[in-house]
């Protein structure tokens, strides 16, 4: 075995991980499983929405930080549908086409006026953020909103060996998550428009020069980033309920998935994700007051060792 | 010339006898500006506006008037942020120039408001809402004074109603902050001293609502959960807690069981009768003036106009304070002179009637109130509701213990496992 | 080019640039610091027998600049406690954390949303290492307390600023209000070192020579003086050859590093100076406040110090003061106008109103309506930073 950088960085990072797993699975192997899943699910809700975030940010350069506030709003409209039909299914269509027409109208009304202007694009992004909320908070005031998941989804999956009985809904998060990553990647590799995308994450004026109508591929690629804070909105609703101040912990999460995993990278994200969740969950089973502060460490090492990202592409 | 002359003069004479008729006016019977602190923005607006509403409540009663002078309440907004709420007292005082000053809701605004009204000793300052415990027994102050009981004493009975249903061992799952501190408080020094025992307090870091993890950490042994979570994120830990398959039962603190947990369609539903809860009232109390209260409110604020269907907690220390405050001007005659020296002396001595029963005022300024113990029933229609199972009068901040004795709720602080 | 000859050709142009906007004989035109100096227009006061520092004054000052430290000199002689206090000092104090954001942003071409935090972090060091109502304080007296909080506070920026500024410049934004949220939950769950929910309460400014300078009067005084050195700070720094590198930087690193400049660290030299102005400005905070809680650090205040900070103009430094009056003000007296509730929402049109219609805040607003209605200007105005 070579002792380059590379296995040294394995060492440093698996180790004491393994060490630590090694006493909690000792000491109380149930949480630590548990935990485990918890980590996972969570991951996936975090998966889907850093998604939309970081296909946004590759191809158009745009950092969105109205994409809490687009989270936000999928799940107000998702948690408005279902209280009305009682569909739950209807609910998250709702909330991925609410909050993908409200990107699209931002992308078309707003930034489509401000090509190459990437800062103040993130500018008006951030002032969308503030308008939007108070919106959202005018209408819907600071009462805490919860949804229900629907009926074939409630309750415990019994019968799982070693934990016993878990969320039936939270593991439905992490199909989610599964079918999302699935569908995203199928989009990329394998339709025209996802090789637009991926040409324009690469290159953005020879995507233009090719012929492209440019235009039309960012509006599609914000529709879809959007949409997917809408659709994340609505699923997490029911998990994490609908409280103004989750905009900024969804965005919170949607930056340093991304940050830790690299700009623009779909693969980066469900990396990043994974890591995050984990590391949230297992500080908040075993830390509690000091959760923060792994996701600090964490963020710190990747920007100091690896500026891009641990899958990010140069720009 | 002369023309004008006269004209002027007259105007002059006029203008000097209006000034002489309002200048007589105002002396017998200039309007007491009193500033109301609510938190109208951020994660207590509802509250806040709730609030808001009972201290108007108080001033519609009396028709607008004290002690023959007209009342001009003025408005200030907070968002549970100190220095926000510092800010808004300031322009109040300083500004606005109000006599006295009622609020704020949150419980940290209320140690800064309380800190800054050492600086303006000849102003009054009354609570609003806020039930930290530090507010009147760490270096209180001698121009604030608080006629509503807090997080602790409202918990007073609960400790005892436990063990007389059999739980001998109870987990503690509640936020990271003083008033679920004082809560827990309030609870433990009773359920510890009758012999009960808390294995497990699991503080859950605030901004946090994903409970999986403290879900993960219930030991099998305890008998129930004691859960001081806000009303709509109990109904959230009662979500994951019942999809990971729990089944223990679970008891309240006071703004737990709200009217979130109570309409609770999840299928623990049945359940939950039975959860015990403690605070400073109860929607099915049936005094007199508690039902007059409720009247009052839901006539004054029908749920048309933005009202509950029932006071809020908000709402009804509002409306005691603010209530505390009017009486006291009564009894002084609307006299404010003097650095208000002799209202707040009316104030300490003042025995408040308010819709639960008498509070009357400890040294500290602190209220020493009555407090009840609930209990969830179904009634015949099938809906989860509320019902007194005992009321506890004369609880006081140092909840019946000794000086030497009582400890300020911390996260450590009391233990008994 | 030595010091000397930078700071000779950066004045030269500056007058030259006040020489074009009076209708004068033939105005030559400004090309930047690559003018040679002729001699008849070098130094009117040349001839004089003043003093250098003097006639340093005499040529850098105008008239508008006496005008506005009058005001501010004579204004709480004549206002009330409540506006010299909680407006007047309260903007000069918030003015110097956007200053912060507006030398970077504006100067370095690094949007940081981390400004507040590292304004927090002066605040909550004061508060931990000085003398407060927590028991968690250690009570070190202020005079010590105070540098320590300022040099902490600097070593984290310049810390926050070596992560940031290895990638695109569209990154700092991300990474600086990454680093910001992340510290706000930091000190909101943490209760051994912060004090979590809770803060610190009673952080005092102290009694200094029998003047107590939590006094309305004495405060301001000590807020302008901090922020006439932030000010005059900046003004000086950006014609110095390091701020005239950090321009270059700004404006294209390639050709910079390609001509030898070592990129990364004038910019987190940036970074460590604005952490320095913002650290400053967090201890009158903290003191102003009386008290730092994880409110005083949370998204909304990141974010508020942008908006200041795009409010007043990024172009020159009185921007981010001008920016702090209104924003102060709006803040007050919302609440006698409108629904303070929905004072978020009035906040995020203007500043949505500012960058869609006038990206140079109101500083750009002036220069506009002054080219609209005020003399004819010549060609030969400098050259728009944008």
């Amino acid at each position: 075995m070579k002792w380059n950088a590379r296995t040294w960085t394995w060492l440093l990072i698996g180790g004491p991980i393994a060490v630590f797993s090694l006493w909690a699975i000792a000491d109380n192997t149930r949480l630590y499983f548990v935990t485990l899943l918890n980590g996972l699910t969570l991951a996936s809700l975090y998966f889907i929405v850093a998604s939309g975030f970081t296909l946004v940010f590759g191809l158009m350069r745009n950092v969105n930080l109205a994409h809490g506030s687009l989270y936000l709003l999928g799940g107000y409209v998702g948690f408005f549908v279902a209280e009305k039909t009682g569909w739950w299914v209807l609910a998250v269509a709702a909330g991925f086409l609410a909050a993908a027409i409200a990107g699209l109208l931002i992308q078309v009304l707003i930034l489509r006026h401000m090509q190459g202007q990437d800062l103040r694009q993130t500018m008006v992004t951030i002032g969308l953020s503030i308008v939007i909320a108070d919106l959202l908070l005018w209408a819907f005031t600071a009462q805490v909103h919860q949804m229900e998941a629907p009926e074939w989804l409630q309750g415990p999956l019994r019968g799982i060996p070693l934990i016993k009985a878990y969320s039936a809904y939270r593991l439905s998060l992490l199909v989610f998550g599964v079918a999302i990553g699935i569908f995203l990647w199928w989009l990329l590799t394998r339709t025209t428009v996802g090789a637009m995308i991926r040409a324009g994450v690469d290159d953005r004026q020879m995507l233009a020069a090719s012929g492209v109508n440019v235009n039309l591929v960012f509006a599609i690629t914000f529709m879809l980033g959007a949409g997917l804070a809408g659709f994340g909105g609505v699923i997490g609703a029911v998990e994490l309920s609908m409280v103004p101040g989750e905009d900024t912990r969804l965005l919170l999460a949607s930056l340093i998935v991304v940050i830790v995993g690299g700009m623009g990278s779909v693969v980066g994200a469900a990396l990043g994700a994974v890591i995050l969740g984990l590391a949230e969950t297992y500080g908040l089973a075993y830390a509690p007051t000091y959760s923060v502060v792994f996701t600090f460490v964490i963020l710190i090492l990747v920007l100091a060792f690896r500026p891009r990202g641990i899958l990010g592409k140069p720009a | 010339m002369k023309l004008t002359k006269r004209i002027w003069v007259r105007s002059m004479i006029g203008a000097a006898a209006a000034v002489a008729v309002s200048g007589a006016a105002w002396a017998q019977g200039a309007p007491i500006k009193i500033g109301v602190l609510a938190t109208l923005e951020g994660p207590f607006a509802a509250g806040g506006a709730d609030g808001m509403r009972g201290a108007e409540l108080a001033i519609r009663q009396r028709g607008g008037t004290v002690a023959g002078r007209k009342i001009e309440m003025v408005r200030a907004s907070s968002n549970a942020n100190p220095d926000v709420a510092v800010n808004a007292v300031r322009k109040l005082v300083e500004q606005d120039k109000v006599d006295i000053v009622v609020g704020p809701l949150s419980g940290g605004e209320g140690i800064a408001v309380k800190d800054y009204s050492k600086t303006q000793p000849n102003m009054t300052f009354i609570n609003g809402g806020s039930g930290a415990q530090a507010t009147t027994l760490v270096n209180p102050s001698p121009n604030f004074f608080r006629f509503n009981t807090e997080g602790a004493q409202w918990m007073v009975g609960l400790g005892k109603a436990a063990i007389d249903k059999g739980y001998k061992r109870v987990m503690v799952i509640a936020e990271d902050y003083a008033f679920p501190y004082s809560q827990v408080q309030g609870f433990m020094s009773e359920f510890c001293r009758l012999g009960g025992k808390v294995p497990v307090k699991a503080w859950v870091p605030l901004g946090g609502k994903d409970y999986s993890s403290v879900i993960a950490r219930i030991p099998k042994d305890v008998d129930a959960l004691l859960v001081v979570l806000g009303g709509a994120d109990a109904v959230n830990f009662l979500n994951q807690y019942e999809a990971a398959g729990g089944d223990k039962p679970m008891m309240g603190g006071s703004i737990t069981v709200s009217q979130d947990v109570l309409n609770y369609r999840g299928k623990r539903r049945d359940s939950l009768v039975g959860t015990m809860s403690a605070g400073p009232y109860a929607d099915s109390f049936d005094g007199a003036d508690w039902k007059a209260f409720v009247a009052d409110y839901q006539k004054n604020y029908p749920v048309s106009a933005g009202g509950y269907p029932s006071p809020s907690l908000f709402a009804l220390v509002y409306y005691t304070n603010m209530k505390a405050a009017l009486d006291a001007l009564d009894a002084v005659k609307g006299d404010l002179s003097g650095g208000q020296a002799k209202y707040r002396q009316a104030l300490s001595s003042l025995q408040l009637r308010m819709p639960t029963g008498t509070v009357k005022l400890d040294a500290n300024r602190q209220a020493i109130g009555t407090t009840f113990v609930t209990e969830v029933v179904k009634d015949g229609k099938g809906e989860l509701t509320t019902r007194v199972l005992r009321k506890v009068d004369n609880v006081e901040q140092m909840l019946g213990m000794k000086k030497e004795e009582f400890q300020m709720g911390t996260r450590d602080v009391p233990a008994c496992p | 080019m030595s010091a000397a000859q930078w700071r000779r050709a950066m004045n030269g142009g500056l007058r030259q640039a006040e020489a074009a906007r009076a209708p004068r004989r033939s105005a030559q035109p400004m090309a930047g610091a690559a003018r040679v100096v002729t001699p008849a227009d070098a130094d009117p006061y040349a001839g004089s027998d003043a003093p250098r520092w003097l006639k340093f004054l005499w040529r850098t000052l105008s008239a508008r600049h006496v005008f506005v430290l009058a005001l501010v000199l004579v204004f709480p002689f004549v206002a009330t406690p409540f506006m010299t206090f909680q407006v007047a000092a309260q903007s000069l104090v918030l003015g110097l954390i956007a200053l912060s954001l507006t030398f970077l942003g504006g100067w370095g071409g690094m949007v940081s949303l981390a400004q507040m935090s590292v304004a927090g972090m002066a605040g909550y060091a004061v508060a931990v290492l000085g003398v407060s109502s927590t028991e968690i304080s250690l009570g070190w007296p202020w005079w010590v307390a105070v540098p320590f909080a300022v040099l902490i506070a600097s070593a984290c920026a310049t810390v926050i600023g070596w992560l940031s500024v290895r990638t695109e410049g569209i990154y700092t934004i991300m990474i600086t209000l990454a680093f910001g949220v992340a510290f706000y939950y930091l000190v909101l769950q943490n209760y051994s070192v912060f004090n979590g929910f809770q803060g610190f309460q009673k952080v005092y400014p102290p009694e200094v020579l029998g003047l107590n300078w939590r006094e309305p009067l004495p405060f301001y005084f000590l807020s302008l003086f901090w922020a006439l050195v932030g000010y005059l700070a900046v003004k000086w720094l950006v014609r110095t050859p390091f701020g005239i590198a950090l321009q270059g930087v700004r404006d294209n690193p390639r050709r910079m590093a390609a001509l030898g400049f070592d990129v990364v660290a004038h910019r987190v030299a940036a970074y460590a100076f604005a952490g320095l102005l913002a650290a400053v400005g967090g201890v009158l905070l903290v003191w102003y406040n009386g008290l730092i809680s994880p409110g005083s650090v949370n998204t909304g205040w990141q974010i508020n110090i942008l908006v200041i900070a795009v409010l007043g103009g990024m172009r020159h430094p009185i921007g981010a003061f001008l920016g702090a009056v209104v924003f102060v003000l709006l803040q007050t007296f919302a609440i006698d106008v409108i629904d303070r509730e929905r004072f978020n929402l009035v906040i995020g049109v203007v500043f949505l109103a500012i960058v869609l219609f006038s990206p140079d805040g109101l500083l750009g607003l002036w220069a506009k309506l002054r080219s609209r209605f005020g003399p004819r200007q010549t060609v030969n105005s400098p050259p728009s930073r944008h």
